[in-house]
């Protein structure tokens, strides 16, 4: 078992390389430079620009930049933002904790209705409740998340006044009130976010469930007696659940890595929105350390899925 | 014949015979006001007065906490490594300048004790130096002593190349010295008519110099005062999040009586406009939205009934459509747009005339900017004593039309003009901006029914507006036969602006495309008039220089001014802020107050 973690780690360091080298060549190749905001300012002449941009290394040649960069990031140097001139592992970490627990409840809010909704549903196929859970779920991935989350502007918002649509991160309250106001101005994104995941992954978990629920062992288990309870959450669930997990653990890097649309439509500071603000102003530093933190995540969660699936199934062994 | 009258005018206020206001009003009529005017008097001998005041609060503190919107927020708040005005607006919660512009354009003192002028002494006739006197008593947050010092280290700091500090062009051609420890003396190279440049305003505020002078040159990214600002303003500095939030509460000790009114000031970043002006406008959750470039008819609707207004500042921002003067289309020497070509189709003045005739600037106002623009026939729009008096537009399809036949551009087959086997087909580029698209598509439609095809083509603004050597879609490349943006200007003068088109500062290959001179325009005449504007110390000569300057263009079509653009915020209905078209939002932020 550790051998193969071990192994599956080494693997992993060539593709993380080239995952980088793939990264740094695109965001060099792209056009446009940090520095456009000066251009039309009349204040600072273009060659303040062109002095800037030299220090700042972009002109050298992209394998060299990229080796910097590959040297810096062995020794723990992540490199600093053009845009701010600060560290960008700062920049991250300060982003973090709003995008863990915006997107993380929006996740936890998605597995909480998914799972029982789904699982519900397919033990009664065809019944009332599976048509309603089928017509919701439909609705729901079909509807994107920028247009919900307006639309819950529009209703909370601005008719009714009962939540706030701009995400603060330095609530004024102590004790009791500031977990309240936290949680007040979270729910309209929470929402709109993990409404939408539950509604592709009520789907998903049906038909799993379907798939393992009309297996023979299942009749069997039913035959010996078991109650139904037994039946659904100890024989069908447990195999169930092996692709669903595969889904949830290659959604954990979306919890870091945030939620662009739905982070810049109620303002929260999160990794989503740090990445498209500097891509939009073209700060290379920090949208190379945000995607290239985002694959070391995907590299390691299909490794923590598919020690869980040894888990989940002892037949799975894993050499 | 002005010349005389004005210094008669200058006269009767020196000895009160006329006030001040009425000598502004006199100015506007005859083509000047406000900000320059009032250095007018200053050179004429008058002291320059400050703004009037309109601040009623009786005590400092007690408003409670000012919540603003700034949709692109701060990404640092150092004023010396600023890259946009959100970076300046951000450190001036926090730092100061000598003085600010107030929204007529008047200076108003904020670290300085008296505004310079010939009477006081400040001046001098040969326009080669200004002296400021620094208040008194000023403390650092940190409670060390304001004094010259800081004010000389600020220079000297900016104006080293290793600094990096994008300030660098206000300060390295000026030279900072220290009479006493309340005194500065700023010496020009050459005699300077507008000297109010270092240390004013919002872009010019001043950092100390006991937290920096250890973090000059290339070690200046290094700076923990980089991040958490201890400046002289009326807010003290709590907390700062790149992008998001910047946090300040009363300065117990500021400078000013009364002052400031919020016990907290918080400044949001992140989003867009129109979400920030339903915030501010329809449910009232921040009491400031910045810079709210939405379209009027969406805030006409969210006015209705809401919590806050929109309100406008008059400044000198002109957004443009420019004609290139050379062929974008044939390379020579590895570039287009090359001076060694002519524009085919551009060379012929009735086409530039007919082109200016088809921009509908009334329908773009009413379809787009409402009430957050102008028509106008000018390329410089303010202060207003530089604007010119002696041009007009009109928007004809016929008369273009007709220009186009009586210059021999005759319709072909497909519709489209031609003349010697050149079709009139142009294209047309801009950034990526919706209004922007707007307009081109208004254009556009004008210039299909005059037989001139327009192809448009939109362009991501930070590649639009990078100084990137090997794209060739910046706006300094120009290759294309027209393009449409704006360029701010940032302080109530014209100079750095008009300075951009002289026939030296062509944009070419060989300059790597850091001209400024886009249009790729040569006029003789102009240049002779910019050279002139820039040594003349006679306010009234100087501003007759630069409205030639801008009738040269405008005679040449050079730039086909679209709409002269008014700042535009979202405010609170209790709010009092002020705010001026001359200065950034946050400049005049320690008289902002609410009404009870």
């Amino acid at each position: 078992m550790s051998q193969y973690v071990l192994r599956r780690l080494l693997i992993a360091i060539p593709s993380l390389l080239g995952i980088s080298v793939v990264l740094f060549v695109v965001l060099a190749l792209a056009p446009g430079d940090p520095f456009s905001e000066l251009a039309t300012n009349p204040n600072v002449p273009p060659e303040v620009q062109a002095a800037l941009r030299a220090k700042f290394g972009l002109d050298d040649p992209i394998y060299l930049r990229y080796l910097h960069w590959l040297n810096a990031m062995m020794h723990g140097d992540w490199g600093f933002s053009f845009v701010s001139r600060m560290n960008v592992d700062t920049l991250i970490l300060q982003r973090l904790p709003a995008t863990l627990y915006v997107i993380g409840s929006a996740q936890i809010l998605a597995l909480l209705v998914a799972i029982p909704v789904g699982v519900y549903a397919a033990t009664k196929p065809y019944s009332l409740f599976d048509q309603i859970a089928n017509t919701f779920a439909f609705i729901g991935f079909s509807l994107p998340t920028f247009f919900t989350g307006l639309l819950f502007i529009l209703i909370f918002s601005v008719t009714l006044d009962w939540l706030p649509f701009v995400y603060t991160t330095d609530v004024k309250a102590t004790g009791i009130h500031w977990v309240l106001e936290m949680i007040r101005q979270a729910i309209m994104p929470v929402a709109v976010l993990g409404l939408f995941q539950a509604a592709s992954m009520t789907r998903f978990v049906r038909s799993a469930m379907l798939d393992v629920i009309r297996l023979d062992y299942v009749t069997t288990a039913r035959a010996k007696g078991l109650g139904q309870a037994t039946v659904i959450v100890k024989h069908v669930m447990r195999n169930a659940m092996i692709p669903v997990v595969t889904l949830i653990a290659l959604q954990m890097p979306a919890v870091f890595g945030g939620a662009i649309v739905t982070e810049q439509i109620f303002r929260i500071p999160g990794i989503g929105s740090l990445l498209i603000s500097s891509i939009l102003s073209n700060d290379t530093p920090v949208v190379m350390a945000v995607t290239f933190v985002f694959a070391c995540l995907v590299v390691l969660f299909n490794l923590i899925a598919d020690v869980l699936y040894g888990w989940l199934d002892p037949r799975i062994s894993l050499r | 014949m002005l010349d005389k009258e004005l210094r008669s005018m200058i006269g009767d206020v020196k000895d009160g015979r006329m006030d001040r206001r009425a000598f502004i009003k006199r100015m506007a009529a005859v083509g000047l006001t406000a900000p320059l005017a009032n250095q007018i008097l200053a050179l004429g001998g008058v002291a320059m007065a400050e703004g009037a005041q309109v601040y009623k609060p009786t005590k400092r503190g007690g408003g409670g906490a000012l919540k603003l919107l700034w949709w692109q927020g701060p990404t640092l708040l150092n004023p010396h490594f600023a890259t946009g005005t959100k970076d300046q607006d951000g450190s001036r919660l926090f730092y100061e300048p000598l003085a600010c512009w107030d929204p007529d354009g008047n200076m108003k003192l904020v670290l300085a004790a008296e505004i310079p002028s010939l009477e006081n002494g400040g001046l001098t006739a040969d326009g080669k130096s200004v002296t400021w006197k620094l208040k008194p008593g000023v403390k650092w947050h940190d409670g060390k002593p304001f004094t010259a010092d800081d004010v000389v280290f600020n220079w000297e700091y900016a104006k080293d190349p290793a600094t990096s500090a994008l300030t660098i062009a206000t300060h390295r051609d000026i030279t900072v010295e220290k009479v006493d420890d309340l005194t500065v003396r700023i010496l020009f190279k050459k005699p300077t008519p507008f000297w109010a440049d270092a240390f004013v305003g919002a872009p010019n505020t001043i950092i100390p110099k006991h937290l920096f002078k250890d973090y000059m040159g290339s070690k200046s990214r290094e700076a923990p005062t980089n991040l958490s600002p201890v400046g002289t303003g009326p807010y003290k500095f709590v907390e700062f999040k790149p992008g998001d939030l910047v946090r300040g509460q009363l300065n117990p000790d500021y400078h000013m009586p009364n002052r400031p009114y919020f016990d907290t000031v918080e400044m949001k970043g992140g989003g867009d406009a129109v979400s920030a002006a339903r915030a501010v406008i329809q449910t009232g959750e921040y009491d400031f939205g910045w810079n709210i470039q939405v379209e009027d008819d969406v805030l006409l609707r969210l006015e209705k009934g809401g919590k806050g207004k929109t309100i406008y500042a008059v400044g000198g921002d002109t957004e443009f459509i420019a004609l290139n003067f050379t062929d974008p289309n044939t390379e020579v020497d590895g570039e287009r747009s090359s001076m060694k070509t002519k524009h085919p189709l551009f060379s012929d003045p009735a086409v530039r005339k007919a082109l200016s005739m088809l921009v509908d600037r009334e329908s773009v106002k009413k379809a787009i900017y409402g009430r957050a623009g102008r028509t106008t026939a000018n390329f410089l729009n303010g202060p207003e004593k530089f604007v010119s008096k002696n041009t007009s537009w009109e928007f004809s399809i016929e008369k273009a039309s007709k220009l186009l036949d009586d210059a021999g551009w005759k319709p072909g087959a497909d519709g489209i003009r031609e003349k010697d086997g050149k079709k009139l087909k142009l294209l047309y580029q801009t950034s990526i901006n919706g209004p922007r698209q707007k307009t081109q598509a208004i254009i556009k439609q004008a210039c299909q029914k005059a037989g001139i095809d327009v192809e448009l083509k939109s362009v991501v603004a930070s590649v639009f507006f990078s100084s990137d050597v090997a794209n060739p879609d910046t706006y300094a490349h120009f290759y294309a036969d027209l393009e449409m943006f704006q360029i701010p200007l940032s302080q109530p003068d014209p100079s750095q602006h008009m300075r951009r088109y002289m026939s030296t500062n062509v944009a070419t290959k060989e300059n790597k495309w850091q001209g400024t001179n886009f249009p790729r325009w040569v006029n003789k005449e102009y240049d002779a008039a910019i050279e002139a504007a820039e040594s003349e110390m006679d306010p009234v000569k100087r501003a007759s220089h630069y409205i030639k300057a801008n009738d040269l263009m405008f005679q040449d079509t050079v730039f086909i001014p679209v709409q002269h653009r008014l700042k535009v915020e979202a405010a609170a209905n209790n709010l009092r802020p002020i705010i001026s078209g001359w200065a950034n939002e946050t400049d005049n932020l320690h008289d902002w107050y609410r009404e009870e």
